[in-house]
């Protein structure tokens, strides 16, 4: 038998314990005050009828009950997939297209600066730039189009085009920031690969979807996640646009619990469709990361 | 003196919590007993109760106002959390459309006992303004600061080009069958891409340079710059009490007659359709390109359509409808005082004399609103011929006694998410008119349910 006073080993461990804590203390104390309570508080709420000028009142399942029956909600629902479909597709497929282009043609930082660029700027700023912009009447894109003798589009107000129009203009501000991440995954490629697939005559083309593709999946999965939460997230560009319009064409779900919340004082059903997005956005993540096995590498 | 760890902790979390207390901008400890906190949202309008706090405070030299301003959104929203976080402005300038939810969920002071203590003038007011701010419960909760009604603005360089005289302009009528000489004028004033009018053979209203009459949206549930005056001259109310009605009429004949009529000058190409209304910046700047002969808008927008140097813009009254009359809408703002205030007597001198002739005055030199003081209304009036307007076009209805109420109601936004959507759908083509009946009870048992 050995003996039996407790190893030194693991009080050394204790002892990175204590300074740990103190370094993680700042972060998990926003974390918990900024994040956790307020998730527990919206979490009870749901369940509650809350005007915020009064206290809330328990109500049990029925902010979820009205929610079943609220054509608003599902319209909304349905006008937020629309938008993250346009949104993430294009992107990522434009973004893989630059991140391409920067990591075979050029090596300037200057071209890396220039394609974050739209990503520096304000969301609201890129939003209110783009209205005046596609103006039906006065905006210089219509103008264009006008030159070339297409009639003009009523980008903002056509309860057709006013989804694409707000995905597209995300597409512009966000394709830059994704391709860098992308590209930041090409570098992790190794360049025998490479090497191996020319000494093997593989064309381009066949490069790309059987060798570069298949390496970035890490990558793509981790920038689909990130990128599919926050498209879901969508709010300001409709906020400073269209408001929700035409009719309920552009009403996405962060718009109408907002507009639920803030300006119908409506926050216990609010809380509820809050708790609800929370769920979805949590299932498409773990699919996600379940169906492109995210874990493995096929360098491995 | 070596400095610890746990110094630089404790120092960091006694950092922490006093920036937090520092974030509660009411708090009690770091302003003077006598220090009123004022909000407002019009930028235009920072100068001249910056000027009124200044003479406010001479008159008043225990107390003092620090003004803040924020824009119309962030306004509210930050209001709304001020109420409930303890840090809302002992006194802001309130609208028709909000201050019955405030007064309903007690954020408003009702100031009746220091009106009657103070024995205030109320008489002093454009008549019927300070009625306004008696919420539904009989209390009343601000004293009026100034008031709107709405007319044409009209490029008038378009209405020379079509031979229409300013008189003609003045004396528009209008009705929901023909649309009287108004839609003649409209149509006189559409010109197409060939330069042909919308009252000449070959017209193509698919191809339209000029539209006759410009619209911002569908009105929602007030229409207050874009059908409210049709429908109000047409016989129709909003509600069974006005302001304040527990049951809405916009299911009924004469105000769906009155929609139908309005977006049928779409059918005709003399309003853009409402996609092409709605791609756009705003009215006031296709306005300004010379894209409209008329708009209907607020007296508050003067100041805007002052700003649009591509055009000479006038004022026309609104049409007269089948009751006869020129209607206007008439609404306007008030200072009221938040009820958690902890200056009640400092926030109720300030109110006071923003109500006053004093401050009211400084306000119409300023040529930005009309003053709620009858006799500040000389002055404001000068003040706009300064800037090249003349302004009465907006007063004819008031001094006539020819305008209505903002439908007011503690459930306006639940209203309003009812109507925006049903409006918008009836001027998209997407629903008749007749589906304004649907939306009306869909609106009235909100109501019910609320009541």
């Amino acid at each position: 038998m050995t003996v039996t006073t407790s190893p030194p080993r693991k009080r050394r461990s204790l002892g990175d314990l204590k300074v740990a804590m103190i370094f993680l203390a700042p972060a998990t104390l926003g974390f918990v005050v900024f994040y956790i309570w307020p998730t527990l508080r919206g979490a009870y709420l749901s369940f509650t009828e809350y005007s915020l000028l009064s206290a809330p009142k328990f109500t049990g399942l029925d902010n979820y009950d009205r929610m079943v029956h609220d054509s608003f909600f599902w319209n909304a629902l349905g006008v937020t997939v629309e938008y993250v479909v346009i949104n993430i597709g294009l992107q990522t497929v434009l973004a893989v297209g630059i991140a391409m282009l920067m990591y075979r043609l050029t090596k300037s930082i200057t071209v890396r600066a220039v394609v974050l660029l739209p990503y520096l700027v304000a969301n609201v700023v890129v939003a209110l730039v783009w209205y005046w912009m596609l103006d039906y009447q006065v905006g210089i894109v219509n103008q264009a189009l006008s030159w070339v003798g297409i009639d003009p589009v009523a980008f903002f107000g056509d309860s057709h085009w006013a989804i694409p129009t707000v995905a597209l203009i995300n597409v512009w501000r966000h394709m830059g920031y994704t391709a860098l991440l992308v590209f930041a995954g090409l570098q992790t490629i190794p360049s025998y690969v490479y090497e191996a697939a020319e000494v093997d005559g593989s064309t381009e083309l066949k490069t790309f979807w059987r060798i570069t593709l298949p390496l970035l999946r890490p990558v793509l999965v981790m920038v689909l996640v990130v990128t599919m939460i926050g498209s879901f997230q969508i709010f300001d560009t409709v906020a400073v646009t269209t408001q929700g319009g035409p009719i309920n064409a552009t009403r996405v779900i962060y718009y109408y619990i907002y507009e639920r919340a803030f300006t119908r004082f409506d926050f216990g059903y609010a809380s509820a469709m809050a708790l609800v997005l929370f769920a979805i956005l949590a299932l498409i993540s773990l699919l996600q990361l379940r169906l492109l096995r995210a874990k493995e590498s096929d360098l491995a | 003196m070596t400095v610890s760890r746990r110094t630089v902790l404790k120092a960091g979390i006694a950092g922490l919590a006093a920036s937090a207390v520092a974030g509660c901008n009411n708090g009690a400890a770091d302003r003077g007993a006598g220090e009123v906190i004022y909000w407002l949202w019009d930028s235009a309008q920072l100068p001249m109760y910056t000027e009124c706090a200044k003479v406010f405070q001479q008159q008043n030299p225990q107390y003092r106002v620090r003004i803040e301003q924020y824009g119309w959104n962030d306004y509210w929203n930050k209001l709304v959390t001020g109420f409930i976080s303890g840090t809302a402005p002992d006194v802001f300038t309130s609208h028709s459309s909000r201050y019955p939810l405030f007064a309903d969920k007690g954020q408003v002071l009702p100031i009746d006992d220091f009106v009657a203590a103070d024995k205030v003038d109320l008489s002093i007011y454009q008549k019927g303004l300070a009625d306004r701010w008696v919420g539904a419960d009989g209390k009343r909760y601000g004293l009026p600061k100034d008031w709107d009604t709405e007319v044409y603005f009209y490029n008038s360089a378009l209405t020379d080009a079509a031979g229409i005289s300013a008189e003609q302009l003045n004396s528009m009528t209008w009705n929901p069958s023909d649309g009287g000489t108004f839609e003649q004028i409209v149509a006189r004033l559409t010109v197409d891409a060939k330069g042909r009018r919308g009252d000449q053979p070959g017209f193509d209203k698919n191809n339209v340079k000029v539209y006759g009459l410009g619209y911002s949206d569908a009105g929602g549930a007030d229409g207050q710059t874009s059908w409210s005056w049709y429908a109000a001259s047409n016989g129709w109310v909003y509600s069974e009490g006005q302001p304040w009605g527990t049951k809405f009429f916009y299911g009924d004949p004469k105000f769906t007659e009155t929609i139908g009529w309005w977006r049928g000058l779409i059918t005709k190409g003399y309003m853009p359709t409402y996609a092409q209304a709605k791609s756009g910046v705003d009215i006031t700047t296709s306005f300004g390109a010379g894209k409209y002969g008329l708009t209907p808008n607020g007296s508050w927008m003067l100041g805007t359509y002052a700003g649009l140097k591509g055009v000479k813009t006038k004022l026309a009254r609104l049409t007269q409808g089948p009751n006869g009359k020129r209607m206007s809408m008439m609404n306007g703002l008030a200072d009221t005082i938040w009820a958690g205030t902890t200056r009640r007597e400092a926030s109720w001198a300030w109110v006071k004399f923003l109500g006053s002739q004093t401050a009211q005055d400084i306000v119409a030199k300023a040529g930005v609103v009309f003053p709620a003081v009858t006799a500040s209304m000389p002055a404001a009036k000068a003040a706009f011929a300064k800037a090249g307007w003349d302004v009465t076009p907006f007063l004819e209805p008031v001094e006539a006694g020819n305008v209505f109420p903002y439908p007011a109601n503690p459930n306006a936004a639940d209203v309003a998410a009812v109507m925006s959507p049903a409006m918008e759908s009836v001027m998209s083509f997407a629903s008749d008119p007749s589906s304004l009946i649907k939306a009306n009870n869909d609106v009235n048992k909100i109501l019910a349910a609320n009541a």
